[in-house]
């Protein structure tokens, strides 16, 4: 018979290390333990926990940082990985320096991975404005659709940049709303459908015009920028053309014939010639 | 000629600033909105909002306050005599575009660069004007990079410390003798005492005073310079022992290497070529084994080709264990740090990964392909608990195992 522990779906982490805290100072192994995300499936022959209390108990600095990204990772086995590991550390801290130990290797891809799926959110999403420019706080929303639960762990950067503006970010799993500096987590919705935002033409226009047809490089751009986040990127829509005008506009460059300087050319020289002496 | 809108001036501005490698946002002092007056933020590590299909990632809006110059360097399209579409930016333009871009999270912040109009005083001081605008008017705390005039006055140059993370100037050339033949109006000693402005700055602004106070930081992420590639006759040796030069005497942050790239309306004195990328790419690799490997300049040179030049089919680390053999197979469970980062296939990372599991039991084999080393590379390189490369690394074919193979000839 196994102990069945639901996370809550906000503020996973503290809840898990909460409770993790308890189970290790009750000595229940993780075997015992069936942990979920919300109240999911209900096991006939799990049982809920009996109270236990409190405890505090000290583990490595580096497995608190590796707990805090991988718990956010979409394997269902996220929750035992991570307490299985406290519960091989307990005994032996210093198995955390082991970085060719399968648990920890496994557990730091997941945790990697959190940390690139948080990365890409932090660099593609994009916001429209969706209220009054004028307005004392101005508003933004965006849509982004992450790879696992990134939503939580990567609003401290979106707090920290966009301080005097109120946004929301939406997201399939959960919704976040910045209103006049304070943060609220709410349910998650469908794609919803924002208005248009004419600042992002503009964005196209320096999309299309940084780009250097000379250079195209497609396996740089698509390693980096995948194209599973293309459909939610505005200036996305512009790639398939500059990609397949590219070659004729460097062979363009190559062929046209060198032409004559303006007329104002040598004025301007002319000027400069007379300042230098 | 006509009043051009917004949306006609960013686009020639745009691609008038594109020629420039740098876009990056890392090392500036962190900085927060989150007290609600202002807005932006700084990380530390910079962000690539998006990348073009060249590759590239853009982190800054990126573009020219204008493009009328009245220099007339070879190479440049901005160059007097080029006949590309004129366009200036109002300061306002500047700073709106730069405000709304960041609003919706598309950039990290500003990089500002200029064609020479009037006198390089009178560009440096728009620049500068754009900056303190964004910065005290606007309350922005986001990246700004100002590219620095070279023979613009000292003041102006401090002035734009203080609002920049980051100040560049560029070299244009690994020689002077370059500079001279392809960019006339410039003058590498001038550029050069620029640079040096820049670092005394930096340097006397981060000690504290005797009251214990620490004065405005000057450019906190540094300054860094870029240099094209291919456009004169220099070889990697030379634009290697330039960079190395540029780390050491003026403590540059990055030397950006920009492989010359066709540009419309070019100039007859500078034919088009094809741009050397991967050259490009084999020189950043050399750059980084000389700021974090623990390699001399002379150390890659003499791994390179017979010219001076870098083996382009293979990278320079692996170049030099080539050349080195002698001191190979390493064993990875007794080397120190200084011989594991020598090993092809094996970076920093998981070089940091050996050392801390190190102290705990021997490695193996499966140990280093769980940490992230490339054991294709590295495999005759190394020895472990389980694995020996027995005559693997003496074999007369090993450079043939990594160069690419040749292509096949295809029937026209």
């Amino acid at each position: 018979m196994s102990y069945r522990i639901a996370l809550p779906e906000i503020d996973t982490f503290s809840a898990w290390r909460d409770v993790a805290r308890r189970l290790i100072s009750a000595e229940i192994p993780p075997e015992e333990i069936l942990w979920s995300r919300g109240d999911s499936e209900n096991d006939l022959f799990a049982r809920p926990l009996p109270p236990l209390p409190k405890s505090t108990i000290t583990v490595p600095k580096s497995f608190v940082s590796l707990a805090r990204l991988a718990i956010w990772h979409c394997d269902t086995t996220r929750f035992h990985q991570l307490y299985a590991l406290l519960w091989a550390l307990h005994p032996d801290s210093t198995l955390i320096e082991d970085r060719g130990d399968i648990r920890i290797s496994r557990l730091n891809r997941m945790a990697k991975e959190v940390g690139r799926d948080r990365h890409k959110m932090h660099a593609f999403l994009r916001f429209r404005e969706i209220g009054d420019p004028d307005a004392p706080r101005r508003r933004f929303a965006a849509w982004f659709e992450p790879s696992h639960y990134t939503l939580e762990p990567a609003l401290p950067f979106f707090t920290d940049r966009f301080g005097d503006m109120d946004w929301s970010i939406f997201t399939p799993d959960l919704s976040a709303h910045f209103e006049g500096g304070t943060l609220r987590l709410t349910e998650g919705i469908e794609k919803p459908a924002l208005p248009p935002d004419a600042t992002e033409d503009l964005w196209r226009v320096y999309f299309r015009n940084i780009f250097n047809p000379a250079r195209v490089k497609l396996n740089a751009m698509t390693s980096e920028m995948p194209k599973k986040y293309w459909k939610n990127m505005p200036e996305a829509a512009d790639i398939p053309e500059l990609i397949a005008t590219a070659e004729a506009r460097v062979r363009a460059m190559a062929e046209a014939a060198p032409t004559m300087a303006p007329k104002r050319a040598e004025v301007i020289k002319a000027r400069g010639k007379n300042r230098d002496t | 000629m006509s009043r051009l809108s917004l949306e006609q001036k960013l686009a020639i501005l745009s691609d008038a600033a594109k020629y420039d490698a740098s876009c990056a946002s890392s090392g500036g002092q962190k900085r927060t909105s989150k007290d609600g007056k202002g807005i932006g933020s700084v990380t530390g590590s910079g962000i690539c909002h998006a990348y073009t299909p060249d590759g590239r990632c853009i982190s800054l809006l990126k573009i020219l306050m204008t493009n009328f110059c009245i220099y007339d360097c070879v190479y440049c399209v901005n160059r007097v005599s080029s006949n590309v579409r004129r366009a200036r930016f109002t300061p306002e333009e500047v700073v709106t575009l730069t405000l709304e871009f960041y609003r919706r999270n598309y950039i990290e912040g500003l990089f500002l660069s200029s064609g020479i109009i009037k006198s390089p005083d009178d560009t440096m001081a728009d620049m500068v004007r754009i900056a303190k605008l964004l910065r005290t008017e606007h309350r922005f705390r986001g990246y700004i990079h100002l590219k620095t005039i070279p023979d613009a006055a000292p003041k102006l140059i401090e002035e734009a410390g203080l609002y920049a993370d980051r100040l560049s100037i560029n070299v244009e050339l690994p020689t002077d003798s370059g500079v001279k033949t392809f960019a006339p109006e410039k003058d590498p000693v001038q550029i050069r005492r620029a640079m040096r402005e820049v670092k005394e700055h930096k340097e006397a602004r981060s000690d504290r005073s005797h009251t214990g106070k620490r004065p405005p930081k000057f450019a906190p992420a540094g300054q860094s310079t870029q240099m094209i590639v291919g456009a004169d006759g220099a070889n990697d040796s030379t634009i290697l022992r330039t960079s190395s030069r540029l780390y050491t005497g003026y403590r540059l942050k990055r030397v950006y290497y920009s492989a010359f790239s066709p540009i419309p309306d070019s100039s007859s004195a500078l034919p088009l070529i094809k741009p050397p990328l991967i050259r490009e790419h084999r020189l950043y690799q050399a750059d980084w084994l000389l700021r974090f490997y623990g390699f001399d300049v002379e150390e890659i040179a003499e791994s390179g080709t017979e010219d001076g030049n870098l083996d382009l089919d293979i990278d320079p680390k692996l170049a030099w264990a080539l050349k080195n053999r002698h001191l190979f197979p390493v064993d990875v469970n007794r080397a120190d740090r200084e011989m594991l980062l020598r090993i092809p296939g094996i970076g920093q990372r998981s070089v940091g990964r050996i050392l801390s599991t190190r102290r705990h039991r021997t490695l193996r084999y499966d140990d280093l392909r769980r940490m992230g080393a490339n054991l294709k590379q590295a495999r005759p390189f190394i020895t472990l608990l389980d694995w020996h490369p027995r005559g693997l690394t003496d074999t007369e074919h090993l450079r043939a195992r990594f160069a690419p193979q040749p292509q096949q000839l295809q029937l026209l």
